[in-house]
């Protein structure tokens, strides 16, 4: 099982409804972010392109985040989802200093945040909050090892790209473009 | 021209805008680390060579400092995590694949180390000194038995901690500034660097002051060289290293990094040490303290400025 994410650039509005989602269905701190909208406006006018999406860990195949933690409070679970374990995480930081998309926050509590995937949902068979509540309808999540999920019709008909594949982290959140 | 920007919506706090996880308390910690790593070593390694006669301060006396030093080191790291209750979770694995771990277990080990080493050379340093329970003797009388061992143990702990000081931040992709594998061992001279500073100030005799002078002299001309062939490096590299060396080309680290720790730090000193050991009466006290400055001026300008480098996208 390999759990991804596709998310549509060309529909997403930069609502920021996920990001709403995800504070209330896990409860994240105020002030703080588990996902993201990010809007990137290419070239010069009248050339113009703009590009919205919604950012999140890439639960990374190539994990250094998993790699550099002197705990083991970071791991990867079934599907590949990459987890904290709040009471085995000193809080050193050395996790967030390793992630190229800065995913990783301080949690107040003093241990470490990031988004999960919903593993607490996906695990009974729902959708990750964010993808249930997106009123565009632009998220696709599912298991990448099977051919007929959502994700994978997706990604064998539309173009794709991962954000800095150049890290090296194989990220599993994929934007089709 | 082409422009792209980019408007981010997050704003978590030290993480946005740049990365500000790590403050004074993981480059105070690198220093200290090197700074014991550097006395231990030329303790352990002139007392390898059965130099006891000639150089008394470096295996006796600065050895004498490291556990306070790494003491404090600890201390550091501990008031680094933000998670402070579970920190006994770093003695529960061993994680060869992290730095970080490989840190708290080489700590685990030298620490105790540099204990024992102070303390079967108490005696020689201050001989009015006596344990106060009788079978501390014979403990020590143990140690000072396998001293050899202790030394070689020693000898080898200290070059993996001096060279875990710069692996801590090299290991680090995320961070262009920091990974180069130059660092390791630049951090690692460095470390060497401030710890025969510091034999020169506690050096008595002139052939102590005069071996350590020329030592850091040598130390000096590699740091250099190191840090030359990481500029060479950065520059030939990706977008992302040419503008993490930029930082320190023109950027906002320039003026900091070339004037306090090259120039104040490295070059002034070596000066002063060629002069000094060429004919003119210089104390050796004034560049030894110069290197100490330019060492923790090295770990916190290394440590924040990779902190604000990082991937485009
Ligand atoms: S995005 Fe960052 S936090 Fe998430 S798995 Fe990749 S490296 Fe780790
Ligand atoms: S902050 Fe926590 S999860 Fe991150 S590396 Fe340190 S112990 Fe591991």
């Amino acid at each position: 099982m390999r759990y991804a994410m596709a998310i549509d650039t060309k529909k997403c509005v930069g609502c920021s409804d996920c990001v709403v989602a995800c504070q209330t269905e896990n409860n994240v701190p105020i002030g703080y972010c588990r996902d993201w909208i990010v809007e990137v406006n290419d070239g010069t006018y009248p050339q113009l392109e703009m590009e919205i999406r919604s950012e999140r860990c890439n639960h990374c195949d190539n994990s250094p985040c998993v790699r550099c933690c002197p705990t083991g409070a970071s791991h990867i679970v079934e599907g590949g989802i990459v987890l904290v374990t709040a009471n085995e995480c000193i809080g050193c930081g050395a996790c967030i200093s390793s992630c190229p998309y800065d995913a990783r926050y301080p949690h107040p509590d003093g241990h470490v945040d990031k988004c999960t995937f919903c593993f607490h949902r996906v695990g009974k068979g729902q959708q990750p909050a964010c993808v249930e509540v997106c009123p565009t309808n632009c998220m696709y999540f599912g298991d990448l090892d099977d051919p007929k999920s959502e994700v994978s019709e997706i990604l064998k008909i539309r173009k794709y790209k991962t954000l800095i594949p150049q890290a090296g982290t194989e990220p599993q959140v994929y934007y089709l473009i | 021209m082409r422009e792209e920007i980019i408007t981010s919506g997050r704003m978590n706090d030290k993480i946005d805008p740049f990365l500000n996880i790590w403050h004074w308390e993981i480059p105070l910690y690198l220093f200290l680390g090197g700074l014991a790593a550097g006395i231990l070593f030329f303790a352990a390694f002139y007392s390898i060579r059965g130099k006891e006669k000639e150089f008394p301060s470096a295996i006796e006396k600065a050895p004498l400092i490291v556990p306070a030093l790494l003491i404090i080191g600890l201390i550091s790291l501990f008031l680094d995590l933000n998670h402070k209750l579970y920190f006994w979770r770093l003695y529960t694995t061993i994680r060869l694949e992290s730095p970080m771990s490989w840190g708290a277990w080489v700590l685990m080990i030298i620490t105790p180390l540099s204990f024992i080493w102070a303390a079967i050379h108490l005696k020689k340093v201050y001989p009015n000194f006596k344990w106060p329970f009788p079978w501390l003797d014979i403990v020590e009388e143990f140690f000072i038995k396998y001293k050899k061992v202790l030394a070689w143990s020693m000898l080898v702990s200290a070059l993996i901690l001096g060279m875990y000081t710069g692996i801590l931040l090299s290991a680090f992709n995320a961070r262009p500034l920091w990974n180069t594998s130059i660092l390791g061992p630049l951090f690692l001279v460095s470390g060497l660097s401030t710890g025969a500073a510091t034999n020169i100030l506690f050096a008595k005799t002139h052939l102590e002051k005069k071996t350590f002078s020329t030592i850091d002299l040598a130390l000096i001309g590699i740091e250099l060289f190191l840090i030359v062939h990481l500029f060479m490096g950065l520059l030939a590299s990706t977008q992302v290293q040419i503008e993490a060396a930029n930082l320190f080309l023109g950027g906002p680290y320039t003026a900091v990094f070339w004037v306090l720790v090259v120039l104040i730090g490295m070059i002034i000193p070596a000066v002063i040490e060629i002069l000094e050991l060429w004919k003119f009466k210089i104390p050796l006290l004034i560049p030894a303290i110069m290197v100490l400055f330019g060492g923790v001026l090295l770990r916190f300008i290394i440590t924040f400025a990779g902190q604000t480098s990082r991937w485009l996208y």
